[in-house]
């Protein structure tokens, strides 16, 4: 493998790595924010700008506070929780297409960690491993009302994983492949698959929700029911590490979901811009759309987190396993039925 | 108009309980009119003072902290009669009253004066009925913002004569003042 690959690759890898983090960071911030103006008030305003350094002010915080640990018989699982909650999140971000390609130094860099053919299965395959991060610490806190938590959102994440690849199907029949880098080079133009796949869209944004534990799905957090929920136990920077993976996985989610359904950093007009202003500009510019893209579903999770009331366990046992999942196998079967008629009309020739 | 259909008020509603149609069992609906309300509150105007710089305007009939008035010259104007006491519905006030001594003259206006003056501010309830009840103007609660500040000990929250009565140099601007009027 060349020197010069391996180099684009680190570089590629380590910004992304640390855009995850700032928006992370930035996310706990937005969260404030944005809770506060829909309440009607101002929200940090004190550390900096609007409240801008606030993020680094809580990181030190929180670096700064005790380590406290319970009477666990684990102490290591204790530790190990919070860490895979953190790395699972921060691990999807490797097979997203940031972009198509930038032209610099005669090389065309392809900005994207890695381009794999089962990015999806991928992506599903590590947020699964992500419920072990709140299982492993709710177990480890040796607090029943943590376990009840951690049960609570493994339970949840195992149902809800299911209708979200049953509707991930019905993108795939149509798509065809699982890379999301092909996924995003068809949605060309304005090509979105949220046109084509709506229903999908919808069962897959819910199980989102779900996935990432926002509320009204926040059912491993409770604190009239659980005191706290599966980080009851956990103080100091483990706590701040359950918090930091949620957001980060609300960033990765929002990627996702704007790759799959949006046209990732497709635009109208960006082949326009490529044939007339040059690749990297358009890219550039394409970029940007993305994270125009992320930052609107990041700030649509707080919005809806701040509207909508949390569900009760049988509601959300209910919406996941007799509805979103039958709806989904619905929809396969219509997209099934569609697809079949065209192949059928193209095969007769209309 | 028959009395059942009255509102008085123009909100009365009738409420019904008939099954919801299929749209609305959906929920999506409902929901999206949710995000649409909160949303609107983004660019609301914000309620929020901001507190050490800005402070709320108080109303008009705020009534603050108490004070023993000084006449003119100095003089306490208590006389310890104990209608503030007897009009206290916390029953916050204590006093004794003491006679005042040849040479007093100068410290306190009439021949009774209450040797201790006590206030239990954590029974007080500043409702004003002790200004009302007295006959000398001595007991008023003023406009002060700063009220009853925390404290460790519950015996400093009885505010004795010494946080309570008018201080000397605020009498004799009072008595400037009126001379100069």
């Amino acid at each position: 493998m060349e020197s010069a690959f391996i180099i684009e690759k680190s570089v590629v890898i380590v910004v992304v790595f640390a855009v995850t983090m700032i928006m992370a960071m930035y996310s706990t911030w937005a969260e404030r924010k944005v809770a506060a103006f829909l309440q009607d008030r101002v929200g940090p305003n004190r550390a900096g700008w609007g409240g801008l350094l606030q993020p680094l002010a809580d990181g030190m915080k929180l670096f700064s506070k005790e380590e406290f640990f319970p009477n666990t018989p684990n102490k290591f699982l204790f530790v190990v929780g919070p860490a895979i909650a953190m790395s699972t999140a921060l691990m999807t971000s490797a097979v997203i297409p940031w972009g198509d390609r930038l032209h610099l130094f005669g090389r065309d860099i392809i900005l994207q960690a890695t381009d794999i053919n089962i990015a999806l299965l991928y992506i599903f395959g590590v947020l699964s491993v992500g419920v072990y991060g709140i299982m492993i610490g709710g177990w480890a806190s040796n607090n029943k009302f943590s376990l009840m938590g951690a049960i609570r959102a493994a339970s949840q994440m195992v149902s809800y994983e299911v209708a979200m690849g049953l509707s991930m199907i019905a993108l795939l029949m149509m798509t065809g492949t699982m890379s999301l880098r092909e996924i995003s080079l068809q949605q060309s133009g304005m090509n979105w698959n949220v046109f084509y796949q709506p229903l999908s869209f919808l069962i897959f944004l819910i199980c989102s929700f779900a996935e990432t534990n926002r509320t009204p799905f926040d059912l491993a957090e409770c604190e009239n029911e659980l005191i706290g929920g599966y980080h009851t136990e956990y103080s100091s920077m483990k706590m701040g590490f359950y918090l930091f993976a949620e957001y980060a996985s609300m960033f990765i989610s929002s990627t996702i979901i704007s790759v799959l359904f949006f046209g990732g950093y497709n635009y109208p007009g960006m082949q326009w811009m490529v044939e007339n202003v040059g690749v990297n500009t358009a890219n550039l510019l394409g970029i940007a759309v993305l994270f125009a893209k992320i930052c609107f579903f990041i700030f649509f999770y707080m919005w809806v987190r701040w509207t909508i009331p949390r569900f009760r366990y049988d509601q959300l046992m209910h919406l996941g396993w007799r509805i979103l999942i039958p709806l989904s196998i619905v929809n396969i079967m219509i997209t099934g039925i569609v697809i079949l008629r065209h192949d059928i009309a193209a095969f007769l020739g209309f | 108009m028959s009395i059942e259909t009255i509102s008085l008020s123009g909100r009365k509603k009738v409420v019904s309980n008939k099954d919801m149609s299929f749209v609305e069992r959906l929920y999506l609906v409902a929901i999206v009119k949710g995000l649409f309300i909160t949303v609107k509150h983004l660019f609301r105007k914000k309620v929020t003072i901001h507190y050490p710089e800005q402070v709320r305007e108080m109303s008009p009939v705020y009534r603050g902290q108490h004070m023993l008035k000084r006449d003119e010259q100095g003089r306490e104007n208590c006389t310890a009669c104990g209608l503030c006491a007897l009009s206290c519905p916390a029953e916050a006030i204590t006093m004794k009253a003491a006679e005042r001594k040849p040479d007093e003259k100068h410290l306190y206006r009439e021949e009774k004066y209450a040797e201790i003056y006590e206030i239990n501010m954590l029974r007080c309830i500043f409702c004003g009925l002790c200004e009302e009840a007295c006959p000398k103007d001595a007991i008023y609660l003023t406009t002060s913002k700063v009220l009853v500040p925390a404290n460790y000990n519950r015996e400093d929250f009885i505010f004795g004569k010494d946080k309570l009565v008018m201080p000397l140099e605020m009498a004799m601007k009072n008595a400037q003042l009126k001379n100069a009027n």
